[in-house]
């Protein structure tokens, strides 16, 4: 019963000192807004601070020219940026642009790959983020049968 | 319950290699149901932590638009055989699943 009691207070004080945390100590904290917004301008701002970046011929993204299938679209995005803090990805013509935000701590290669939905034809964006600046490229992809996003 | 997550690791130096897959269904919340024709509600990995001997190497944050039963693949650097890799995802609702590995 006495442990019962401590455990209790014990999970009490710890979300206590969860909610006095500054947000931005929670880094791990999902990016909820940006992961809603349905223009991806919104959405790269509410997850970079900006929707501006700097085309780089540094960044590869490999996409298929044709998805024959939405529902799987493979991605890879890799890049010889230096200091590389994370890679996203955004597909413009999706009801919710932002799809994926890799974090990328110092250890991680800036090299990842993943399966993403697409609804339909769409830019796809590959945005990577710097201790230098957000650098992006892009391809167009011909989706033949959307899948559902 | 064993965890559903499945992952390849290779090490080449000390560079590791990981590939994985996560059993989920990553419902968008617009799919109707085919037989009651109600709304699936949204129900997706929010976030994916790849934790290397107890040090984060690699974090992922999911919309629903990540195809269903996740695949993701990446490396990371200064990896040792015998070292612990483990990967942990949560959901929206709650849900969550971890696998610890051996590398090497």
């Amino acid at each position: 019963m006495q442990a019962g009691r401590r455990l209790i207070l014990k999970g009490g004080a710890a979300l206590a000192l969860l909610a006095a945390l500054p947000r931005a100590l929670l880094a791990a904290a999902w990016p909820q807004k940006a992961f809603m917004s349905t223009e991806s301008r919104q959405a790269l701002t509410a997850l970079l601070g900006t929707d501006q970046t700097t085309p780089s011929d540094q960044i590869t993204l490999k996409v298929p020219e044709i998805a024959e299938n939405g529902a799987v679209v493979p991605v890879t995005i890799k890049t010889t940026l230096e200091n590389v803090e994370s890679i996203s990805i955004v597909v413009e013509n999706n009801p919710r642009p932002l799809i994926a935000s890799f974090e990328l701590m110092s250890r991680a290669l800036p090299e990842i790959s993943s399966r993403i939905k697409m609804a339909e034809t769409s830019k796809v964006m590959a945005v990577v983020k710097t201790d230098s600046g957000i650098f992006s490229t892009s391809k167009d992809v011909k989706v033949t049968i959307g899948g559902c996003a | 319950m064993a965890s559903k997550i499945k992952i390849k690791t290779r090490l080449k130096g000390d560079v590791a290699e990981v590939k994985s897959l996560m059993l989920h269904p990553m419902e968008t919340g617009a799919r109707k149901d085919p037989v009651t024709g109600e709304l699936v509600p949204r129900h997706h990995i929010t976030q994916l932590t790849f934790t290397n001997n107890g040090e984060a190497v690699m974090i992922a944050n999911f919309s629903t638009a990540v195809s269903k039963n996740p695949y993701i693949s990446f490396s990371f650097r200064g990896a040792r055989a015998g070292d612990t890799l483990t990967v942990s995802w949560v959901d929206n609702l709650g849900g969550s699943d971890e696998l610890e590995t051996v590398l090497g």
